[in-house]
């Protein structure tokens, strides 16, 4: 499998906080990573480094396609194609709906003036077609703080697909969802597989990470722990070694994952 | 393509239809104008020689946008959930630069570009403090409003100057100067800058970012808003503003005095808060601004026509502002 993303010897530190250690990580094409961890693991800065929130510390190399990315920015990384769905959804409660789908991206014509219009039209669209809300007492116009915590997720999601990503990344996007909309959530991590794109699943759920994913990487305390091709152990095999990193922040035990 | 959430039907008491969507999108302008017009016609019923006259309203529109043209920018500051007090200063800091630039050069425009430049640097160093060093914007601009009036202090030795020859000058009608003898240009500026602020605030990108870097900055920096500029942007404007306002008033008394401001700050912030721009970022609009600095000039001449002492006009000040704001609160909650 051709790798999409690769970082090499990547590492973060905030002060006197080392987030990431010589972290080393790949997505190949078309691949569904699931990548688990504790809290404090380092995933979500794993997540910012991908995206071009933070700058990895000096030495650490991101490749897209096998080019090698100098300073990645956020408008950048949307711009290759790696779409994000945050733990906390990244969404203005006080904002309307479409300014939320066009968050950071407005459509607008050269001197930057809003096509409204457009967007209000293409975030009626995406309701009907992608969200969901068929609710009339919903509209491109509605507030998003008056959305329960699926109806928000489906916002960042479809923000996500809306922009065709080639990489989507959701951090957490389970958390706070009731059973069915989880259920919903993981049956879009299978359309994104089917769609021959690929996704990072970040979660702390091993039971929604596994049905859905192709690898499973373990993030802990700031290193790679390691990582299994799904077909390599059962779930109770890696639950079994989950326990393992959390007693002794190494699952290396069996090898690392096959390419 | 599946839905990514599963569509269940919203009670419509947390989303109501038509109608009620619009009344809840306007609700606040609505209330704020209903406001603005019970108390003028209060004011009309109880004086209403006074107010049937043009000159009541001719002093209005020559008074209101000394602090009316400030609120406009600092709307935007307060949408970005920032606070600006050093204005009062930099209106007369604007003017100290003007000073600066004409005596030695006798250009009244190159003292006039002297001094909107110095209204922006001072807004430029609001925003460098508050959003590179990261200090609380209220701290950070009461610091600056001392720094600029102790400039303004120091390089006019605390003395006023004459301001005559900008009357030989375009400048003068200019800003100064009637439409159709009935506008003062204070006035058509004001509205000029409420309408050029609309239009960036609520059709233009920049407009757009404003709103969302004071809704969640976080968000907004995740998904590429460029918040640091933009809040920068912002505080540059209220200094411009303030310094092109100070050169107004300055230029329609023809005389400078170096405490310039003094006396706008609360008046300029009750426009803001009254127009319903919230002090938690995300949300404002400049028509609440405009239609708010006007209730507030309209209640000094209105007590005082209406035969009270003007004692009252704290007390009544004090009513409207915390009356209309908790009434605001209360219709965010109810439509939200």
């Amino acid at each position: 499998m051709d790798d999409l993303l690769q970082l090499k010897n990547v590492s973060k530190t905030f002060g006197e906080v080392t987030a990431l250690h010589d972290v080393n990580f790949h997505v190949g094409t078309n691949e569904i990573v699931g990548l688990l961890g504790d809290n404090g693991a380092g995933k979500s800065t794993l997540v910012k480094i991908i995206t071009g929130y933070h700058r990895p510390d000096q030495g650490g190399q991101i490749l897209w396609k096998g080019k090698k990315l100098g300073h990645l920015s956020v408008p950048m990384a949307r711009d290759l194609g790696i779409e994000v769905v945050y733990q906390e959804r990244a969404l203005a409660d006080q904002q309307t709906l479409w300014r939320n789908i066009f968050l950071g991206r407005e459509l607008s014509n050269r001197w930057g003036i809003l096509d409204i219009q457009a967007m209000t039209r293409e975030t009626k669209k995406l309701m009907s077609t992608v969200m969901g809300f068929t609710s009339s007492a919903v509209s491109p116009e509605s507030t998003v703080g008056t959305f329960s915590g699926g109806e928000r997720q489906g916002v960042a999601i479809t923000r996500a697909l809306y922009f065709e990503a080639e990489l989507i990344i959701l951090d957490e996007p389970t958390m706070g969802l009731s059973l069915s909309e989880t259920k919903k959530c993981l049956e879009f991590i299978e359309g994104i597989k089917a769609a021959g794109k690929s996704c990072i699943f970040i979660d702390h759920n091993i039971f929604h990470v596994y049905p859905v994913v192709d690898r499973i990487v373990v993030l802990d305390r700031g290193t790679i722990a390691g990582q299994y091709m799904k077909n390599e152990l059962t779930l109770d095999e890696l639950l079994d070694r989950l326990y393992r990193v959390a007693q002794t922040g190494n699952l290396e035990q069996n090898g690392p994952a096959t390419r | 393509m599946n839905s990514v959430v599963d569509a269940k039907p919203v009670p419509p008491t947390a989303r109501t239809k038509g109608f009620s969507r619009l009344l809840r999108k306007w609700s606040l302008q609505i209330t704020l104008t209903i406001v603005a017009i019970l108390i003028w016609a209060f004011f009309l019923w109880r004086s209403p020689i006074t107010f049937q006259s043009y000159d009541i309203y001719n002093s209005l529109m020559l008074t209101t946008p000394f602090f009316a043209l400030v609120a406009i920018p600092l709307t935007l500051v307060v949408i970005v959930k920032e606070m600006d007090l050093s204005f009062p200063s930099v209106m007369a800091w604007g003017v100290a630069a003007y000073e600066l630039v004409y005596v030695p050069t006798h250009s009244v425009w190159l003292g006039f570009l002297a001094c909107l430049l110095a209204g922006l640097l001072a807004g430029l160093l609001n925003g460098f403090i508050i959003v590179k060093l990261g200090i609380p914007s209220l701290v950070a601009t009461i610091g600056t409003q001392y720094l600029w009036r102790g400039v303004v202090l120091v390089t006019t030795n605390g003395q006023g100057s004459g301001m005559i020859e900008v009357k030989n000058t375009i400048l003068y009608p200019l800003l100064t100067g009637k439409i159709f003898g009935i506008f003062p240009n204070e006035f058509v500026w004001t509205l000029a800058l409420g309408v050029i602020a609309w239009f960036f605030l609520n059709r233009h990108r920049f407009g757009a970012h404003v709103y969302l870097s004071g809704d969640n900055a976080d968000s907004a920096r995740l998904m590429g808003v460029n918040v640091s500029r933009t809040k920068i942007i912002c505080f540059c404007l209220v200094g411009m503003v303030a310094a092109f306002s100070g050169f107004m008033v300055s230029e329609q008394l023809l005389f400078f005095w170096p405490t310039l401001g003094d006396g706008y700050l609360l008046n300029t912030l009750a426009s803001v808060f009254l127009g319903g721009t919230s002090v938690f970022g995300g949300t404002g609009t400049i028509y609440g601004t405009i239609v708010g600095a006007f209730v507030i000039a309209i209640i000094n001449p209105g007590i005082v026509a209406a035969g009270w002492l003007a004692y009252w006009t704290q007390l009544i000040y004090g009513f409207i502002i915390v009356a209309s704001v908790a009434l605001q609160a209360v219709l965010r909650r109810r439509f939200s």
